[in-house]
C-alpha cells in the first residue's frame, strides 16, 4: 500500500525522510538502509512486491538447489550499493547531489520489467523485460503515480537512466556500465544463494575507490587489484553458474514446453483448463495487465496441469520439469557435425521421437552475457582506471590477468536429447545408429 | 538449429568484408530497423545501439572458423576486421534461409564512416518514438560530445530515406 502520510506538509515529497531510517536484513550487504520516503513507497507497490515472486536466477535451482532468490532481493541489493556509493560521492567534484534520488530510484527499479523465466518467455514470446520495465514506471502503475508525486515528468527520467538514454551519462553509468552496482549485487549474491567459492570480490575497496567524473565511474588505479577480483568472478560465475550445462538443459526443456503450449493452442486443442494467462502471450499481444498478473507461481500451476494433459509431448515435458527429468548432452561443433546434426533428425523421426521438441543446440550466444571486453574502437565504453597523473587508462592495458581474461574466446555449443527416451526406443538399429553418432564423437553424457 | 548463426555468416556473404567491430554492431542494427530479420537484441549504450548477443555470436563463427577476424594497427586502437571463409560458405550451403535481399542496403551503407553509422543508428533507434526534430534534439542530448553536425543530420535522414526507398524484396 502507498503510504501517504507527510511527516511536514510544508516538506517537498522529493525531500520527504521517514522519521526513523528503516532496515531490510541482507545476507550479503548486512543491511539495506532506507530513509527517504520516495524509496519507501516504491518498495510498497505492488508491482515491486511482484519480485518476490521471480526468481533471480530462473531454472538455476534445479542445478543449485540453494537459488531460489528473487528479483525483490537483488533490487534492494542494487539500491543499496547505490546508496552507499553516493554517499561517497557526496563532496566529490562532478557529483550533483540533485540527481540522488533519481539514481537510487533506477537502481531500485531496474529489473521491475522482468518475468518469470524471462529469458525463454523472451525468446518464445518475442517479448522484451526492459520494454516492459518501461512501460510499468511511465503507465498506469502504483510505481508511476509514487514517482510522479516527485514531479512531474520524474517516471520518464527515470526511464531514461535505466534504458541508458539519459542524458548524465555519469549516473546511468552507477547501474549500467561494465564495473555498476548491478552487477556488484549479483555476483555476490548469486554466489550466496548457489553456495560456490567464486564470485566474491572486495566490494567495499571497490567502492572506497570509484570516483565521478564528467560522464563515467572510473576507478583510482590504487584499486586495480580488487576490480582484478571482480573481472574474475565475473568469468568464473559465467562459466559455472549462469552457463552451466544442466541449467540449460532445463532451460532447453521450458522453451520446448512453451512451444508445444503455444502450438497446441494455434490448432485449436482443447486444453482440461483453458490457459487463460497465456492467451495474450500466445497471440503476441501482452497487455501491461497480462503481463503483471503472470509470475512463476502461476506458471508452476499451469505446468503441474499440463502434466496431467492427453497431449503426450506437452505432458511430458511437464513432468521433466517438474520432477527434474533433464536431457542430456554431448558436446557438439556446429561446423563439423552438421551432417551427423541431419541425420539425428532423421532418426528421431524415425524412432518416433519429434526432433522439434527433444533434440537441441544450445550455444553460449543463447545465453548473452557480457564477459568484460576492452571495447576497442569505441564499440562499448572500458573500465577506466584514474592514474595518478589523473590521465585515464584502460583497464586491460594495466593488468595482465584482465588482459589475459578478456583475450579470450572461449565459446561453446551442446547437443540436448532425452536419453531415457532413446532407451526405450523400440527400433534397437536405430537406437543404435543414434548412439554411435551421440557417442562415437568423443562426446559422453554428464551426469545431472 | 542455429538459424541465427547462419543468418550472421549469410551476412558475411553478402557484405564480403567489414571493417571494425563498432561499424558490424551498427550495420546489423540498421539492417534489422530495415527488417532484415536478424535476431539479435540490442540495446543502448555509450556508443549508441549495441547488441553482446551479436559479440558472442560472432566469436563463436570465429572459433567455428565460419568467418575469420584480422586485427589491424591502427595507432592508438586496433581494428578488427572480418570475413568469410570458405568452410562458412560450406555451411551456409546447407541450410534453408528464407532472407530477403540487402546487398542494395549494404552497398549504401560499406563505405559509410562507423562515426556516421553511430549517428544513423542512434537516430533509428530514437525516431519509432520521437518527431524528427525531437530526434536530433535526444541525439544531441545524449550524445553531447560527438557534436554531430546540421549537415551529418542532413546526410543521415537522406540515408534513412534512400534505406526505406529501396525497401526488401
Amino acid at each position: 500500500m502507498i503510504e501517504k502520510e507527510r511527516v511536514d506538509v510544508n516538506m517537498l515529497y522529493k525531500d520527504e525522510l521517514l522519521e526513523e531510517e528503516k532496515v531490510f536484513k541482507d545476507p550479503v550487504h548486512r543491511y539495506v538502509h532506507v530513509r527517504d520516503r520516495v524509496i519507501w513507497d516504491l518498495i510498497a507497490t505492488k508491482e515491486f512486491q511482484r519480485l518476490r515472486r521471480i526468481k533471480q536466477l530462473g531454472t538455476t535451482y534445479l542445478t543449485f538447489h540453494g537459488a531460489e532468490h528473487s528479483r525483490f532481493n537483488h533490487s534492494l541489493g542494487v539500491y543499496e550499493i547505490v546508496r552507499r556509493i553516493l554517499a561517497n560521492f557526496k563532496e566529490l567534484p562532478h557529483w550533483e547531489e540533485s540527481e540522488r534520488l533519481l539514481s537510487l530510484c533506477a537502481a531500485l527499479l531496474h529489473d521491475l520489467g522482468h518475468g518469470p523465466f524471462s529469458h525463454s518467455f523472451e525468446k518464445i514470446f518475442n517479448l522484451d523485460h526492459e520494454d516492459f520495465t518501461q512501460r510499468i514506471i511511465t503507465g498506469n502503475t502504483e510505481i508511476n503515480q509514487v514517482l510522479e508525486r516527485v514531479e512531474p515528468g520524474f517516471s520518464q527520467k527515470v526511464a531514461d537512466v535505466i534504458a541508458k538514454t539519459y542524458e548524465d551519462k555519469l549516473v546511468v553509468s552507477l547501474i549500467s556500465s561494465q564495473i555498476d552496482a548491478d552487477r556488484m549485487d549479483y555476483l555476490q549474491r548469486d554466489a550466496y544463494y548457489t553456495g560456490v567459492s567464486y564470485g566474491h570480490f572486495d566490494m567495499e575497496r571497490i567502492l572506497r575507490v570509484m570516483r565521478p567524473i564528467e560522464d563515467q565511474v572510473v576507478i583510482k588505479s590504487s584499486g586495480m587489484h580488487a576490480v582484478e577480483d571482480y573481472i574474475m568472478s565475473r568469468y568464473q560465475m559465467y562459466w559455472q553458474v549462469y552457463f552451466h550445462p544442466v541449467t540449460r538443459s532445463a532451460e532447453v526443456i521450458l522453451t520446448k514446453i512453451l512451444h508445444r503450449a503455444r502450438y497446441l493452442y494455434k490448432k485449436g486443442y482443447a486444453f482440461q483448463l483453458e490457459p487463460v494467462h497465456f492467451i495474450s502471450f500466445f497471440n503476441e499481444q501482452v497487455s501491461l495487465d497480462d503481463y503483471l498478473k503472470l509470475d512463476e507461481s502461476i506458471v508452476y500451476y499451469y505446468f503441474q496441469t499440463w502434466q496431467e494433459e492427453k497431449d503426450p509431448i506437452l505432458s511430458d515435458l511437464c513432468e521433466r520439469f517438474m520432477n527434474r527429468r533433464l536431457f542430456k548432452y554431448v558436446e557438439f561443433n556446429p561446423n563439423l557435425q552438421i551432417q551427423e546434426w541431419m541425420t539425428l533428425h532423421k532418426l528421431f523421426q524415425e524412432a518416433g521421437i519429434d526432433p522439434d521438441y527433444y533434440l537441441e543446440v544450445d550455444s553460449s550466444s543463447d545465453l548473452p552475457y557480457d564477459f568484460y571486453r576492452p571495447g576497442e574502437e569505441e564499440e562499448r565504453l572500458p573500465i577506466h582506471l584514474l592514474m595518478p597523473g589523473q590521465e585515464l587508462k584502460e583497464l586491460s592495458r594495466n593488468s595482465d590477468i584482465v588482459e589475459a581474461i578478456s583475450g579470450k574466446k572461449r565459446t561453446d555449443h551442446k547437443l540436448y536429447f532425452p536419453h531415457d527416451l532413446l532407451q526405450s526406443c523400440a527400433d534397437e538399429n536405430i537406437r543404435v545408429q543414434i548412439e554411435e553418432i551421440l557417442y562415437g564423437q568423443g562426446g559422453h553424457t554428464y551426469a545431472e | 538449429m542455429l538459424n541465427n548463426h547462419a543468418r550472421l555468416v549469410y551476412f558475411f556473404n553478402v557484405a564480403e568484408s567489414v571493417k571494425g567491430r563498432k561499424k558490424l554492431q551498427k550495420l546489423i542494427y540498421i539492417l534489422q530497423k530495415c527488417r532484415v530479420p536478424f535476431k539479435e537484441k540490442f540495446q543502448f549504450h555509450f556508443y549508441g545501439p549495441y547488441s553482446e548477443e551479436l559479440t558472442l555470436r560472432v566469436e563463436e563463427l570465429c572459433n567455428l572458423h565460419l568467418i575469420q577476424e584480422s586485427k589491424e594497427d591502427k595507432g592508438n586502437y586496433s581494428r578488427y576486421n572480418y570475413s568469410i571463409t570458405e568452410e562458412g560458405q560450406a555451411f551456409l550451403n546447407q541450410f534453408t534461409l528464407d532472407m530477403p535481399n540487402f546487398l542494395p542496403h549494404i552497398e549504401l551503407l560499406q563505405d559509410k564512416s562507423s562515426r556516421f553509422l553511430e549517428l544513423v543508428s542512434t537516430m533509428l533507434f530514437f525516431a519509432d518514438e520521437l518527431e524528427r526534430e525531437a530526434v536530433e534534439e535526444k541525439v544531441n542530448k545524449v550524445k553531447p560530445k560527438q557534436k554531430f553536425t546540421e549537415a551529418e543530420f542532413a546526410d543521415a535522414w537522406l540515408l534513412i530515406e534512400q534505406l526505406h526507398t529501396i525497401g526488401l524484396s
